[in-house]
């Protein structure tokens, strides 16, 4: 290792031809015959640079009047916060007009959690981030979302920089890679809420979010082609929390990519999650109209594929860019229901799907409008014996938003969102939300 | 064998064994630079264009893809790129080019900047904490830049070293004969007062003896506003600037308000190179730009 540095040193020696004096030069030779024995493959090309090092000293009149040797001239400073994390805050409130709908929900779906009701104004989940690089081989990120009374490690996880081969590594809590939309923090989202497939399939949160291992690899093409494993607690909705070994969930997902001439881009992906639940709990509707209290065991299996377009006039997306994405869910629970109640132990098997699509096109450097359309299917839901004692909804929810937002900077966004929501059959509820976002502090680079 | 133990010796990422050096570059002048000094020794991806704005690029997918197998990134420094190159550069699984190891080059590093914020805030604007980033304008700077590139690049790839230092030994011949014409054309030039539309044009005008009396933007990164514009005119009836610069990636628009309000001309400058037909290389980058400006001065 010794010799390396010296070898370096005398490459750097060589490089820096205008400072190098006879003295100089006689040390290298002197290096160089010290060396030549062990290292003539090496010594050959050095001689040719000390060859050239010294026609540049010789003659240092031929070029004319040279560069000066170039030192970095990075600002010096030198106090100790100086590695302090990035850190940058996200203050995100609204105002909603809807209808009351007490025990707000998706029919057809098990709720993962309760409908958002919030009427009037409201603070949204103020998100708390911090970031940096921990040494020259990971680095790391938490975000701390905290809302009344609660704060809640909504990512912590750190990344390697230095595998190479196109391989990144994550270890902690992160957003599984799958999908599109999953992946991003509500604050990059294009509408004020998330979709409501998002909403049906994975609860409140409107995202999977892992605790365990991702291993993604990048292949060596020009083409974009990732691929990306995942393991872990598998803690969240469809699945549940359990006292065991092993691992609880687990992820795959494929995304490829590409530029389509320098105007447009594009990513399509196509996504697989098991998850496992043992003593999900869930209140369904009885023949007889009273509440029955169930508790799922079995596996949620999620397939997913989405697509992102993106087009800027000659790629220079600060003035005009469009932007359309779509995702397509599709969700199989095979296990058993135990139930208290009017009902029975019964398998339980259902085959539920759903999609989004929206366009974005920002039309001037400060505004943008957006519109977006939903559907999701309850599907195929067996509930066996059970059959003859729970309500089984069938139900095609719908949903048509349309927004309109105004940036003053890329660090403040103002949003007006009008939708007609008929996640519910018979109610036509028409909401309308003027949401704020602002970025505070450093801002990492947002995600294609 | 004997060259791919070499490499590894000096810690070298070579990641195939093929000898070309995979450049990428975040704009295009250090693109160019990067093909000046390593001619066919080298294969340079461009990641932006001319008429894109570099404040503002998406982390597309074709970066990822390009970048994980690069050798070597060149990026302009200075917070330029922090909206996209990051994230690029992490999710790249390119251990080679992150920050910090050899093949990571931020052109600003090896020059003088200027315009280095005294308080942060961005109550300013988007301002660069690290001064203006927009180095490449200012010919003597391609030349320490270019100086320090060679010497990256050599230490990447050391069977052709030699070549860079050849190419960049000729390069600097060529280049400060042009860059003599182009002072002697500009001489005109010279303390010359003009608008600009972004801080892009800080370092040719250093360079060139101009002064700026007026920016478009009200504050760095925020598009003119009306009532700015407004009150940018009304200065104009004292002080009067001959010409209001802008870049090809630039709107015309509140640059040609402005010249029609005050009959001075309007100048779109190349910015780098490809932002006209004119500026397909470095010296045609110069050529172009001086010619444009003598042309407005006129």
């Amino acid at each position: 290792m010794q010799k390396s540095f010296a070898m370096a040193a005398l490459l750097a020696a060589s490089c820096g031809a205008h400072a190098a004096s006879d003295a100089d030069l006689a040390a290298i030779r002197a290096q160089i015959d010290d060396m030549k024995k062990t290292y003539e493959q090496r010594i050959a090309a050095l001689e040719q640079k000390l060859v050239q090092a010294e026609t540049q000293a010789g003659s240092p009149s031929k070029s004319g009047k040279s560069a000066p040797a170039p030192v970095e001239n990075r600002p010096s400073v030198a106090s100790a916060n100086a590695f302090n994390p990035e850190v940058s805050l996200i203050l995100q409130g609204q105002y909603r007009h809807a209808k009351n709908v007490p025990g707000r929900a998706i029919t057809g779906f098990v709720p993962g959690g309760q409908g958002a009701n919030t009427r009037g104004f409201s603070v949204d989940e103020t998100e708390l981030v911090l970031a940096a690089n921990i040494d020259p081989y990971w680095r790391g990120q938490a975000i701390v979302a905290m809302a009344d009374g609660q704060a809640n490690i909504e990512e912590a996880w750190f990344q390697s920089l230095a595998i190479g081969h196109g391989v990144g590594l994550k270890v902690g809590r992160f957003r599984a890679g799958i999908g599109y939309l999953n992946e991003q923090h509500p604050h990059m989202w294009d509408f004020a809420d998330a979709p409501q497939i998002y909403q049906a399939m994975f609860g409140e949160d409107a995202g999977y979010v892992q605790d365990g291992v991702q291993l993604k690899w990048l292949a060596p093409t020009s083409l974009f082609v990732e691929v990306g494993a995942e393991v872990g607690r598998g803690a969240n909705f469809p699945g549940t929390d359990r006292n065991n070994n092993g691992t609880g969930g687990g992820a795959l997902h494929l995304h490829v990519g590409d530029d389509v001439g320098v105007s447009n881009s594009w990513r399509a992906g196509a996504s697989w999650l098991k998850t496992r639940a043992s003593e999900r709990s869930s209140d369904f509707v009885d023949v007889n109209g009273g509440t029955a209290q169930t508790s799922f065991a079995g596996d949620s299996t999620t397939w997913l594929a989405d697509f992102v377009w993106k087009w800027a006039p000659n790629g220079n997306s600060a003035h005009q860019n469009f932007k359309f994405q779509g995702e397509y869910f599709v969700r199989e629970e095979k296990g058993g229901l135990t139930c208290v109640g009017t009902c029975v132990a019964s398998s339980y098997k259902t085959n539920q799907s759903g999609w989004y699509a929206q366009g974005v096109y920002q039309f001037t450097p400060n505004w943008r409008a957006g519109l977006r359309y939903e559907q999701l299917d309850s599907g195929t839901r067996d509930f066996g014996a059970n059959a003859a004692y729970l309500v089984v909804d069938s139900y095609r929810p719908k949903k048509a938003s349309a927004m309109v937002d105004y940036s003053w900077s890329e660090f403040s966004r103002l949003r007006l969102q009008v939708a007609q929501d008929k996640s519910m059959p018979g109610i036509t509820d028409n909401q309308l939300t003027l949401q704020y976002v602002m970025s505070l502090g450093a801002h990492g680079a947002h995600k294609f | 064998m004997k060259r791919f133990i070499f490499a590894c010796f000096f810690g070298l990422t070579v990641g195939t064994a093929q000898a070309d050096l995979n450049v990428f570059a975040t704009v295009p002048e250090w693109g160019a630079l990067a093909q000046e000094i390593g001619g066919s020794k080298v294969k340079v991806y461009t990641a932006t264009t001319a008429f894109q704005d570099p404040h503002r690029i998406d982390a597309r997918p074709s970066l990822l893809a390009r970048a994980r197998q690069a050798n070597l990134v060149i990026a302009v420094g200075a917070d330029l790129e922090i909206g996209w190159l990051p994230l690029v550069l992490r999710d790249s699984g390119n251990a080679a080019i992150q920050p910090g190891q050899p093949g990571y080059f931020a052109a600003a590093d090896f020059v003088d900047r200027l315009e280095v914020p005294t308080s942060l805030d961005r109550a300013h604007g988007d301002v660069h904490a690290a001064g203006n980033p927009h180095t490449h304008l200012d010919p003597r700077n391609v030349l320490k830049v270019g100086a320090a590139l060679t010497n990256r690049m050599a230490e990447l790839d050391a069977a052709n070293a030699a070549a860079y230092r050849a190419g960049y030994q000729a390069f600097t011949g060529k280049w400060q004969t042009a860059m003599a014409r182009w002072q002697k054309e500009a001489a005109p030039l010279k303390g010359m007062p003009v608008l600009v539309h972004h801080a892009s044009f800080a370092y040719l005008l250093d360079w060139l003896g101009m002064k700026e009396a007026g920016r478009l933007e009200p504050k760095p990164g925020i598009e003119p506003t009306s009532g700015h514009l407004t009150e940018l005119l009304a200065r104009q009836q004292n002080a009067s600037a001959k010409m209001v610069l802008r870049a090809a990636y630039q709107q015309p628009g509140p640059s040609q308000w402005i010249a029609g309000k005050t009959g001075m001309a309007a100048v779109m400058l190349p910015y780098t190179v490809g932002g006209t037909a004119e500026a397909k290389d470095l010296f045609g980058l110069f050529d172009d730009t001086v010619q444009r400006l003598l042309k407005g001065a006129r």
